[in-house]
């Protein structure tokens, strides 16, 4: 199979509310950053392929605005994904595996900041018997966290430990959006629920944010990139979709996806973990298998900035950035869509 | 540059759904406040009903009449609902699992308050008042408690014996004893009327220090029917210097994370004008600041 790396990332900032610039607008800062990393121009891109929901801003079709931001003239090859930027990633991975190209460009964007986010995610719901409930995303991965509590595979200890550790980290990056020393038994103590056993430390902020990765192959990458990320392994799986079809406590998919990725063929360094809620990290460690060795989200992870449809891509390229800086020589990427960790993105990226 | 405007704006979608003869079948019975599952292929039953299961392959379309209720496979609190929410006075999200089915329903439980609320609880259906062939003609869950009230009360008189009636007229005088075992020379708390080890009475009395080490302690964070103490509360093995056994009684004047096993402790008494022949003379033990005792000064007690 043909080498594939990740050779490029640029992100924006992600704020609580960016400044009020509309979909091309954010992606062009962060693509000429992108291109200008490795020395291309867009002329260079084989294929384009973008990941973002119209709901988050309510306005259909709003992706066909942003390709404005692409210089998508002459035509270009370009696709679209309505997930997280990841599986645009995916989608990008598997086209350059036909050959004739060598370079694709990979974004992601969302603002969080225009609408009830909690409420958009209701729309993810069955029709028939769940959105007439107005189940919010808070309430439904509350109902997963109380699971994962009575099985007694976490406490809220562990999910203020998670949150304490995700925002010290997040004092290192620059782009995160909640960074700070904060204190898992005042947390505990003073913040009181949003849905229990949930509370806000433990569910991740409203996020506007982009980001952009370019993907090269084999000795195109090598030479665009002293330490090109190559992806060497990546798949992904979806469970049901009604909660009450599915054992909440555990994540089948991410193991299932996790595996053929080859997470458990070598040693993980590091590993970004795409968990908005706390306890969600504690699900994905176990279903891929990583130890207490592991140093998990050092960019602060989703519970820092969760940028919506820009979050699952972030880890890929804050693993690959690991990789591409010379720190680690095999991470693990991963990306999560639909309520409770329902569809799992998991990808190995190894130096050279 | 010009500032960026910004504007209210409401997005809708009117759509209407059709429900087919598998979700369709089961919203309908609800108007009539029968609750339907459906059978899978391999024999399983999905309550609310699928078309398809979770391996793929379309359920049989043979339905199961079930009884409204069910157990809480796990809930969440919201205090200060939302304005999408179904209800603006607190409420639970809900994951409950119908009687008599294999797969689980998400809803919305009334309650009181959160404190009723606990996984692996009975629930049952509340059907609302108007009924319009949707998942909302079930109200919400509501606690169900098939369990009746059985109180008993008989009226004894308590005799603690000879030797036990010594070490709490004891406790009257400020006194802890204790009584030695004719054979091997150990001090039980109480004396006892028979020695497990002979079969003699440990008549031979000891009067006890008030000092000992803590073997073994247990945090009680559970309320339960006729609790006298409020929670949460620790209850230790108190060893009393010389004595051979344990008494039981609760450790207090120290926060709770900081108890541990081998702490030395005294005993903290009620003021004398207050002493009966009671145990509770003791109102608790707490740290005595000596050096904690080694494992292996004490691990023969536990």
């Amino acid at each position: 199979m043909r080498d594939i790396a990740i050779v490029a990332f640029s992100q924006l900032p992600s704020e609580r509310r960016a400044a009020p610039r509309e979909e091309a607008e954010m992606l062009q800062p962060i693509i000429a950053e992108a291109l200008s990393q490795v020395g291309l121009t867009h002329d260079d891109v084989g294929f384009t392929v973008s990941g973002s929901s119209d709901y988050l801003i309510g306005r259909p079709f709003s992706f066909v605005y942003a390709v404005d931001g692409l210089k998508a003239w002459p035509p270009i090859r370009e696709s679209h994904v309505e997930m997280d930027g990841a599986f645009a990633l995916y989608e990008a991975w598997v086209r350059l595996l036909k050959g004739d190209i060598d370079v694709a460009l990979v974004l992601a964007f969302g603002k969080g900041s225009l609408g009830p986010i909690p409420d958009i995610m209701n729309i993810q719901n069955d029709p028939y018997y769940v959105q007439p409930l107005g189940l919010d995303a808070i309430s439904a991965a509350a109902l997963q966290a109380r699971a994962l509590i009575d099985a007694g595979k976490a406490t809220e200890r562990d999910f203020a430990d998670i949150a304490v550790r995700s925002r010290r980290d997040a004092m290192q990056n620059p782009n995160a959006q909640v960074k700070g020393e904060f204190d898992a038994k005042t947390i505990l103590k003073d913040e009181p629920y949003i849905s229990s056993p949930l509370r806000k430390s433990f569910c991740p902020p409203v996020t506007d944010g982009a980001a952009a990765v370019i993907l090269a192959s084999g000795d195109k990458a090598r030479s665009l990139c002293k330490h090109p990320a190559f992806i060497r392994g990546i798949d992904h799986r979806v469970e049901a979709h009604s909660l009450g079809m599915r054992d909440l406590t555990s994540s089948p998919s991410t193991r299932l996806a996790g595996e053929p990725a080859g997470v458990g063929k070598g040693n993980v360094v590091v590993a970004e973990l795409h968990a908005p809620f706390a306890h969600q990290e504690i699900i994905l460690k176990e279903a891929l298998g990583l130890d207490a060795s592991v140093r998990i989200n050092p960019s602060g992870g989703a519970l820092a900035a969760n940028s919506i449809m820009t979050a699952g891509l972030i880890r890929f390229g804050e693993a690959a950035a690991r990789i591409m800086d010379g720190s680690a020589k095999r991470a693990v990427a991963h990306c999560t869509s639909g309520p409770c960790l329902q569809q799992n993105l998991v990808a190995v990226l190894e130096a050279e | 540059m010009t500032e960026a405007l910004s504007a209210p704006y409401i997005l809708e979608y009117t759509y209407r759904r059709s429900t087919g003869p598998v979700i369709g079948r089961f919203l309908e019975g609800l108007r009539y406040e029968i609750l339907e599952g459906v059978k899978t292929a391999d024999g399983r039953v999905f309550c609310p009903p699928q078309e398809y299961d979770d391996t793929g392959a379309p359920t049989t379309g043979e339905f199961v009449v079930l009884r409204p209720t069910g157990v809480l496979k796990s809930w969440t609190w919201v205090a200060e609902p939302r304005p999408a929410h179904p209800r603006q006075t607190p409420f639970a999200f809900v994951i409950v699992q119908i009687d008599g089915t294999d797969s689980c329903i998400t809803h919305i439980l009334d309650a009181k308050d959160s404190k009723q609320l606990q996984t692996g609880m009975r629930v049952r259906v509340r059907w609302a008042a108007q009924k319009q062939g949707t998942i909302q003609d079930i109200e919400c869950f509501e606690p169900s408690s098939p369990i009746l009230p059985g109180p008993v009360h008989l009226n004894f008189n308590v005799e603690p014996g000879l030797h036990q009636s010594a070490y709490l007229r004891g406790f009257l005088e400020g006194k802890i004893l204790g009584g030695k075992c004719q054979t091997t020379g150990k001090v039980y708390v109480p004396p006892r009327g028979a020695s497990p080890v002979d079969g003699k009475p440990t008549e031979e009395y000891v009067e006890l220090p008030h000092t000992g080490v803590l073997t073994t302690f247990t945090v009680v964070r559970f309320p339960f029917e006729g609790q006298k103490l409020t929670p949460p509360y620790c209850f230790g093995a108190i060893v009393l210097d010389g004595a051979g056994l344990p008494i039981y009684h609760l450790i207090s004047g120290v926060p709770h994370d900081e108890i541990r096993m081998g702490m030395r402790v005294k005993a903290k008494w009620k003021p004398s004008d207050q002493w009966e022949t009671s145990v509770e003379n003791i109102l608790y033990f707490e740290p005595s600041g000596e050096p904690d005792a080694t494992f292996e000064s004490y691990s023969e007690h536990l």
